[in-house]
Formats: C-alpha cells, sequence, structure tokens
C-alpha cells in the first residue's frame, strides 16, 4: 500500500514537465475543485480528510485553515514551508525536484480555499537547483493556464511565486519565515496574534509544509473519506519517511501511517536492515529535535507492544520512553555509534541556529556545546552531566519559538537513555567506542 | 571591512532580473527582496557582499543601508569577507557525520593546506563547516555554489578537487540562471 499518494509516479522520468505530469492526470484536481467546491467546501474536506501538518507539529491542516480570518477585506496569503533544514530530514526536496507540479497544484487547491490571491514557495538558500526547477514549472503553469487571471474561467485568479532563504534552520518557524519573506532577519514573533490573524505583511497568513500541500490533489480527486481510510487511528493518510543512518538502503519511503517500526527498519521493502550487519543501537525517529530512543523502545514500547510509525505510537509513553513522529526524519545509528559525538554535532546545530533573540536558548545551546565537547574529548567530569540535564530544562519552555525544546529534547533523553556511555566517557576520559 | 574594487553595479540583464523579482512583492513591500537580491548580488561581486555593495542594494529596494546590514549578517550564506574563487562547504552535522564527514573535511583541509574558515594563499578556494543540507540519505554531503556533491568519499573528493583545479573553477554564479 506504499507509494499510493505522493511517490505513485515519482520514477516517472520527466515528470518535473508539464506534460508528462498533465498526462498522468495532473491538474485535474484543479478543474474538479474550481467547478465543483466553494473555497470554504475545499476547507471542510480537508479538515474531514484529517490530515496533519507534516512539517514536525502535526496541527491538524484543516483546523489551521480554518483559523484564517476572512472578515476583512485584506489581502490573504498562501505560503508553502520549503525551508527544509531539520538534521534527518530531506523529503520536500525529493518533491520539489522530482515532482514540482504535484506542490503547485497542491498550492493552487490551498491558496482557493484561503481566498489568496498571491502566494509564495519560501525555499531554503542552499536548494537554489530546486528553486530553478519549481521556477520552470510555474512558469509552465502560467502558460497552460493554471495560474494568473481567471484560472480555467472560474473568475479566480493566482499569482505564485518562489521565495529563497539564506541559510537559517530558525525560518522553518513560521513566524520566522513570515519575518524573512518581509526581508528582516528570521526572528520568530510572539503569537498571539497567530498567523491565520496576523500573517505575511500583518494579513492573515497560513504557512504549510511541502508534503502537506502535495497531499491536497490527491484529497481533492479522492475525497477526504477516502484520505480518512488509510492510516491508523488520529494519524491519516501517508507519510513520507526520509530514512538516513546506519542502514542498508537510505531514502525517501512513502509508508501508510501505522506500519510497524520493525517492518520499516529491517523489511527490504524500506531501510534493509542495519549496515553490515551490525545491531541496531538507537533511532532518531522525526528528525534531530526529537527524543531518541534506544533500540528496544524503538521496536517495543514500554508495554511491549509493537510499536507504530504513527503519532499516537511513536509518541506512546510520553519522553520517558516515547519520542514523536515529526518531520519524518529518520536517522538509524548502529553499536558503532557514539551517542555523546552524535549529541555533539545536533547541539552544535542548535547553538549555530539559534536566532538570540531569548537568553535561555541563545546563552543555554552554546553552554550545552561548550560541556559536550569537554565530554566528549575526555576532559568531562560527573557533575557536567547532570548540568546537561538542568540547562536543558531551563531552555525548554522558556523560549517565544520551539527551537528551544527541540534544543533540550535530544539532550535530556540522550542522558536519559545512554547516562552510562556519558558517564564511560568521563571515566575513560575518552569516548568508549574508539580504538 | 576591506574596499571592494568589483563592479558593485549591476548590468542591464541583472536588472530585468532583479526588477522581475522586486515585482513579485506588492507594492511597498520591495524590502522583501532583500535575500533574493543579495544572493545575486553575493554572486556577482566574487562571492561576499562589501559595505559598498550593500548600500547598492539598500538604494535599489530604497531602504536604508543598516537594514541591509542586519539581514545580510543574519544569514549563514551571506559572506561579508572576502572568499576563494570556489568555496567548498562541508556538512558536519549527525547524519553526514555518522557517514564519515569529519575524514572528508581532514581530506579537504589536508589537500588544500586549510583549515575552515580560511581561503588559499593564490585564493582559489575556500572552505566552510555548514549545518544539515537537507541531502542526510546520501551523505556525506558538500555543497558547491549552487551545486550538491553527494555520498562523498576520499576518492571523489579527489576527483572533485582534481577537476575544480583544472578548470579554475568559479562557485560564485547567478544562483537563478
Amino acid at each position: 500500500m506504499a507509494k499510493q499518494i505522493l511517490l505513485n509516479n515519482i520514477d516517472v522520468p520527466g515528470l518535473a514537465s508539464y506534460e508528462v505530469y498533465r498526462k498522468l492526470g495532473g491538474y485535474s484536481s484543479v478543474e474538479k475543485t474550481l467547478k465543483n467546491f466553494t473555497p470554504d467546501e475545499v476547507t471542510a474536506e480537508v479538515k474531514k480528510s484529517g490530515l496533519r501538518g507534516r512539517g514536525g507539529a502535526g496541527f491538524p491542516a484543516g483546523m489551521k485553515w480554518g483559523f484564517i480570518d476572512k472578515s476583512t477585506d485584506n489581502p490573504r496569503y498562501f505560503v508553502c514551508n520549503f525551508d527544509e533544514s531539520e538534521p534527518g530530514t530531506f523529503k520536500d526536496r525529493h518533491i520539489g525536484q522530482l515532482n514540482p507540479h504535484q506542490l503547485i497544484e497542491g498550492m493552487i487547491l490551498g491558496s482557493y480555499a484561503l481566498g489568496a490571491r498571491t502566494s509564495y514557495i519560501y525555499i531554503r538558500g542552499e536548494l537554489f537547483y530546486v528553486l530553478r526547477i519549481i521556477e520552470k514549472a510555474i512558469e509552465e503553469a502560467y502558460r497552460n493556464g493554471f495560474l494568473g487571471e481567471n484560472i480555467l474561467g472560474s473568475g479566480y485568479s493566482l499569482d505564485l511565486h518562489c521565495h529563497p532563504g539564506a541559510g537559517a534552520y530558525i525560518c522553518g518557524e513560521e513566524t520566522a519565515l513570515i519575518e524573512s519573506l518581509e526581508g528582516k532577519r528570521g526572528n520568530p514573533r510572539i503569537k498571539p496574534p497567530f498567523p491565520a490573524i496576523v500573517g505575511l505583511y500583518n494579513c492573515p497568513t497560513v504557512v504549510n509544509n511541502v508534503e502537506t500541500i502535495a497531499n491536497l490533489p490527491w484529497i481533492m480527486n479522492n475525497g477526504a473519506d477516502a484520505y480518512a481510510a488509510i492510516g491508523i487511528g488520529n494519524s491519516k493518510g501517508t507519510k513520507l519517511i526520509s530514512a538516513c543512518g546506519h542502514i542498508n538502503k537510505p531514502g525517501i519511503y512513502e509508508i501508510e501511517l501505522g506500519l510497524p517500526v520493525e517492518e520499516f527498519i529491517y523489511s527490504d521493502e524500506y531501510c534493509g536492515g542495519i549496515l553490515n550487519g551490525k545491531k541496531l543501537k538507537a533511532v532518531v525517529t522525526g528528525g534531530s529535535s526529537v527524543p531518541v530512543l534506544p533500540a528496544e523502545l524503538i521496536l517495543r514500547t514500554a508495554n511491549g507492544e509493537p510499536r507504530l510509525m504513527s503519532y499516537e505510537s511513536l509518541s506512546d509513553g510520553g519522553f520517558q520512553s516515547g519520542t514523536m513522529l515529526g518531520s519524518g526524519g529518520f536517522i538509524v545509528m548502529d553499536e558503532t555509534a557514539c551517542i555523546v559525538k552524535n549529541l555533539l554535532t545536533f547541539s552544535r546545530f542548535y547553538h549555530h541556529e539559534s536566532c538570540g533573540q531569548c537568553s535561555p536558548c541563545r546563552e543555554g545551546t552554546g553552554w550545552i556545546e561548550k560541556i559536550l565537547h569537554w565530554i566528549e574529548s575526555g576532559k568531562g567530569s560527573m557533575k557536567d552531566i547532570d548540568l546537561l540535564t538542568d540547562i536543558a530544562k531551563h531552555i525548554e519552555g522558556n523560549t517565544i519559538c520551539p527551537l528551544g525544546d527541540a534544543a533540550a529534547w535530544p539532550v535530556a533523553s540522550a542522558i536519559r537513555h545512554f547516562r552510562e556511555e556519558f558517564e564511560d566517557h568521563i571515566k575513560l576520559q575518552r569516548c568508549p567506542l574508539s580504538k | 571591512m576591506q574596499s571592494n574594487t568589483n563592479n558593485t553595479e549591476f548590468n542591464s540583464d541583472t536588472l530585468v532580473l532583479v526588477n522581475k523579482i522586486i515585482n513579485r512583492y506588492p507594492q511597498g513591500k520591495q524590502k522583501s527582496a532583500i535575500l533574493p537580491i543579495l544572493h545575486i548580488a553575493q554572486a556577482e561581486n566574487e562571492g561576499w557582499l562589501s559595505a559598498e555593495t550593500m548600500n547598492y542594494v539598500a538604494l535599489l529596494l530604497d531602504i536604508q543601508p543598516i537594514e541591509v546590514y542586519e539581514v545580510a549578517s543574519f544569514y549563514s550564506m551571506f559572506n561579508l569577507q572576502p572568499v576563494g574563487k570556489c568555496m567548498i562547504e562541508v556538512c558536519q552535522t549527525g547524519p553526514c557525520w555518522l557517514k564519515g564527514s569529519e575524514e572528508i573535511l581532514a581530506h579537504f583541509e589536508k589537500r588544500l593546506g586549510i583549515k575552515p574558515g580560511e581561503t588559499t594563499a593564490d585564493g582559489k578556494f575556500s572552505l566552510k563547516t555548514v549545518e544539515c543540507l537537507a541531502a542526510c540519505g546520501n551523505a556525506p554531503v558538500i555543497q558547491v555554489g549552487t551545486e550538491y556533491h553527494e555520498k562523498i568519499t576520499i576518492e571523489k573528493a579527489d576527483e572533485l578537487l582534481d577537476k575544480w583545479q583544472a578548470e579554475n573553477k568559479c562557485s560564485h554564479t547567478n544562483p537563478y540562471l
């Protein structure tokens, strides 16, 4: 049942071109929707589908759309978050590079539902080669009447543009993205007001992830009920999982939500097992921010149930014994991987990417990186471990945006599940895994 | 900041592109074009942004120079000091580290005789460490200009470096073209 919504045509040669995409039924959802649905009916359909935001937070997409303020004459904006930068996550690039029209088709549907007349795709600056592919596809969509004035004679008009970032993970946070799109530093805004009320240029705005938007054509073509029939519990539909690290087959997989984690890691259809037949040590399931889990807790929950690839199952047990589906950035570590060093690279990342607005995050991330560096290089002391926990605790929940939490969770979880490995670094004054 | 000896001003072809970009934003919101325009300005000025270049961008967008400086200094893709003709950026975050990015970085350091943040004496190469490039499935990954090079091995790094040396590679090209 995999590859049914997002990647079903991904291997077709020339899919990035309008001609090939159209021949495969592309843009049919726009024809159907503009003719048969009012904007509010589109929102209702997306709500009913149970589609959740695929960027990491998992917030119901239709509900987010429902918050948009349609009471004034102010322009409304629909913005695609293509600032894919969460370590371990590389799924959106796959869509943008190989199937840009699917994203554009989704942008038209979302823009129509929200009443946006100008929409933007904010794409990280490092991916300029993908931006060029999308811009070419946008031109084709204009030429064929799916963008611009009076689309298909419906009376609805839409302009769509790409906007490059310039190297700042924080711009993946929606209010920082909006600031950046306005030509400013990517400093997150205090919420409320939420972007649905005060967003881009102080106008009502919805920001959605690439994968979320790429689901829309299928939902409008096949109906909310068909989408909601896929998946498990409140985890509807399919999810792109970008798998990397010590596995035989790194790559991007579309899975039906609810697939057992064990099958995902060991089946030849997906990751194909651990590289070189080594033992599984730990997995970060949803991008670097989410808690790391040791092998025994990633394959089974603390209650001994098989762990599933779903929002609910992955978070079963809370942070004590669970984690999060997050962005679907699935990082696998075998028995040779040093948890402390891996964490150090994550902490260096968050220190580098902290925007500096809130002192707990600005100071805390730097402090964490330094302490981890001491421990990793054999110069740490036992009290440093508790100090790390303490710093993480003081960052979490004390910042304007979730970057602070994202920096704290990996630290707290690594110590929770692998404390001995930290202690061994300190006792041996070197990495216990290095020869 | 060192003085800029380059042609800061855009030629007419580039100005057509720049105006097209500015028109993508609502009237009076032309400041939104600052990141795309800075990318172009940096590429056309040997890969870095001098005060003169930033002042020119401010003039084009009808905003204060400080508004350009504060943005340029926030985003890691903008260089505020001169860099080499070919900038090699090596990802060092978790997934690339798990697949040997430290060895790749050490190899570039050895071959070029420089550390991250430095430029070779002949000005041909700069080395930079960067954070996650979102291509982790093909780790380790490096970026040169708008090109990604994935699944890098020592042999592949040598091959690329030999090629870039032979062709006198410039990584600072207009990213829109």
